[in-house]
């Protein structure tokens, strides 16, 4: 990085690869920001048979709902990261001058913060799964629409950060503008999961999901690029 | 006319509650809408006099300086007028 | 071809355009309102289903109809703003989403009284009513990220960008809920049959519709005026405008 490099000679595989691992070095250095949505999703969902009950007929039959919704809220709050410290030291600008096309430079920080992110929502759901006795055939159809859907979330929400990480406020402002988004989503995934608990396929739905994910993959960036220039203005 | 009596009419055939609650509520609401669409025209046009009115003051005040500064013939003349300007 | 366009792009033109529509649209909104509404809660016949009831019908359908018809009035405005730079069109869509959100709440208001006498309920998770309650919120959000903004051109890009993700979003969302709705709810809605509508309900249906739209044009002309003077501040022609206006008060 000291190394004063052409800027123009960088492939894009290379300036992906780059910013890529300068987002995952500074997410390793600040370890809470990883840890603290995931502990967020984790008392969320504990909160839930609180609340209820602890019948495992009552929460065996909400849990994939409980779990949808905590992955949603979670993802939320880990959201405000992506764009606003590189916004606020001015590397965002630096980035948005640089002469690489900011699709690319866009996506690898999404994929960077799905990678902080999502990922270790879908590593610990399982274990969240047991506790509200999730139907054992549904776990298959729990990671993966867990691994369609938290992208989905990224990239949708990566659009609302771009468009708020200029304003003083934003954080509640986000989860106004993000969540409506996130229905399709929430919908589709927690009816794979239901439908895999009745032992039926549930193909149809995940391609419903796959189909969202790479619509908002080609979609998104070239959202989320329009709204940095807006933001930075 | 569909109703005998004025009673009749307001009471909608048992549905009057609903029927007006819908139709009062859709007045009010729209009659909110207009009126602060109609205030909202007004207030953007008094903020902007007022800033007119702001500039217009400035611009006096600056120039009663620079007609002071000149007379005195100070030597420090720019600094006045950036002062003002301020 | 399009060469008589290009005066509306001004600012002034647009301003004195929409200043001279305004009469005419409160007039006839006014009376076409008066007809449609009188002849709707007195005249028309009562539904052999739903009685009375079904005079709700009349604002009902109009108001839900148009929430919708002004958000892709707003997805229209945005498109052009962004493709063409046509910084009208901003202040066009910033006009018109609080008239939006207005009519999207009078069509969940008044939906909520008709379902109450007629489901037994205020609120079904019914299709139709969910994803009227997401354009609401879309519209909700929309607004406050126009009054997010100090800006309001960088208020107008954004919101524009929002808009146009929703209107991407809102098929998706439309199909999503019904498909939802069908699987989640059995068939405890008796849905009643399609109301045939005879002549003497169309008409004053008709009468409302109109009126409604003349008075959606008319507030979003109001607001549309409003934003070009906020936008356009420190023009000369806008410093003239509001001199003579403050003059005329001052007089009167």
């Amino acid at each position: 990085m000291n190394k004063p490099m052409p800027a123009t000679n960088l492939s894009y595989r290379s300036v992906f690869a780059l910013i890529f691992k300068r987002d995952l070095t500074i997410a390793l250095r600040h370890k809470d920001d990883i840890i603290n949505p995931l502990l967020f999703f984790v008392i969320v969902v504990t909160l839930f048979p609180l609340g209820i009950g602890p019948e495992a007929q009552t929460l065996s039959r909400i849990a994939p709902g409980i779990i949808w919704v905590a992955a949603l809220l979670a993802t939320l709050l880990s959201l405000d990261r992506l764009f606003k410290s590189d916004h606020s030291d001015g590397s965002l600008e630096q980035m948005l001058l640089s002469p690489q096309p900011i699709f690319i430079l866009v996506l690898a920080k999404i994929v960077a913060h799905w990678f902080i992110t999502g990922l270790p929502l879908i590593l610990i759901a399982p274990l969240l799964a047991v506790l509200l006795h999730l139907n054992e055939q549904s776990y298959g159809a729990l990671i993966l629409t867990l691994l369609l859907g938290t992208p989905v979330l990224s990239l949708l929400g990566a659009i609302g950060v771009a468009l708020t990480v200029g304003i003083k406020k934003g954080g509640v402002l986000l989860s106004l503008l993000v969540l409506p988004l996130y229905i399709p989503v929430l919908i589709f995934a927690t009816s794979a999961i239901d439908t895999a608990a009745l032992g039926l396929p549930y193909s149809g739905q995940l391609a419903i999901i796959a189909a969202l994910f790479f619509g908002s993959l080609t979609l998104a960036p070239f959202a989320v690029a329009a709204a940095l220039k807006v933001s930075t203005n | 006319m569909q109703f005998e009596s004025f009673s009749a009419f307001l009471d909608m055939g048992g549905y009057g509650f609903y029927v007006w609650l819908s139709f009062g509520v859709s007045t009010a609401l729209l009659l909110i809408l207009i009126v602060n669409s109609v205030l909202g025209h007004k207030k953007v046009i008094r903020n902007i006099a007022v800033r007119q009115q702001r500039e217009e003051k400035l611009r006096q005040v600056r120039n009663q300086k620079k007609i002071v500064s000149d007379n005195v013939k100070q030597p420090s003349d720019t600094t006045t007028s950036n002062e003002a300007s301020q | 071809m399009w060469k008589w366009l290009h005066p509306y792009a001004n600012p002034e033109v647009s301003y004195h355009f929409a200043g001279k529509l305004l009469p005419w649209l409160t007039v006839l909104s006014v009376l076409f309102l008066s007809i449609g509404i009188v002849w709707a809660l007195a005249f028309a016949p009562a539904d052999y289903q739903q009685g009375h009831s079904f005079r709700i019908f009349y604002i009902h359908v109009p108001a839900a109809s148009l929430s919708m018809g002004i958000y892709l009035g707003m997805a229209i405005a945005a498109f052009t703003s962004m493709v063409w730079q046509f910084k009208l069109a901003d202040a066009s869509a910033a006009a018109m989403a609080p008239v939006g959100a207005i009519f999207t709440a009078i069509a969940l208001i008044t939906g909520a009284a008709w379902g109450k006498p007629m489901w037994g309920t205020w609120w079904i998770w019914d299709a139709r009513l969910t994803s009227e309650l997401i354009l609401l919120f879309l519209y909700l959000g929309i607004i406050a990220l126009h009054s997010a903004f100090e800006d309001k051109n960088l208020a107008g890009k954004a919101a524009g960008i929002l808009t146009l993700v929703g209107v991407i979003n809102l098929p998706i969302i439309k199909y999503s809920v019904e498909w939802w709705n069908t699987l989640h709810q059995g068939s405890t809605v008796s849905k009643l049959g399609k109301p045939s509508m005879t002549m003497d309900m169309l008409w004053p249906f008709l009468f409302c519709f109109i009126g409604f739209i003349l008075l959606v044009t008319l507030i979003i002309c109001i607001r549309f005026r409003s934003e070009i003077l906020a936008r356009n501040s420190i023009r000369p022609w806008v410093r003239t405008l509001v001199l003579t206006q403050t003059a005329l008060k001052e007089n009167s």
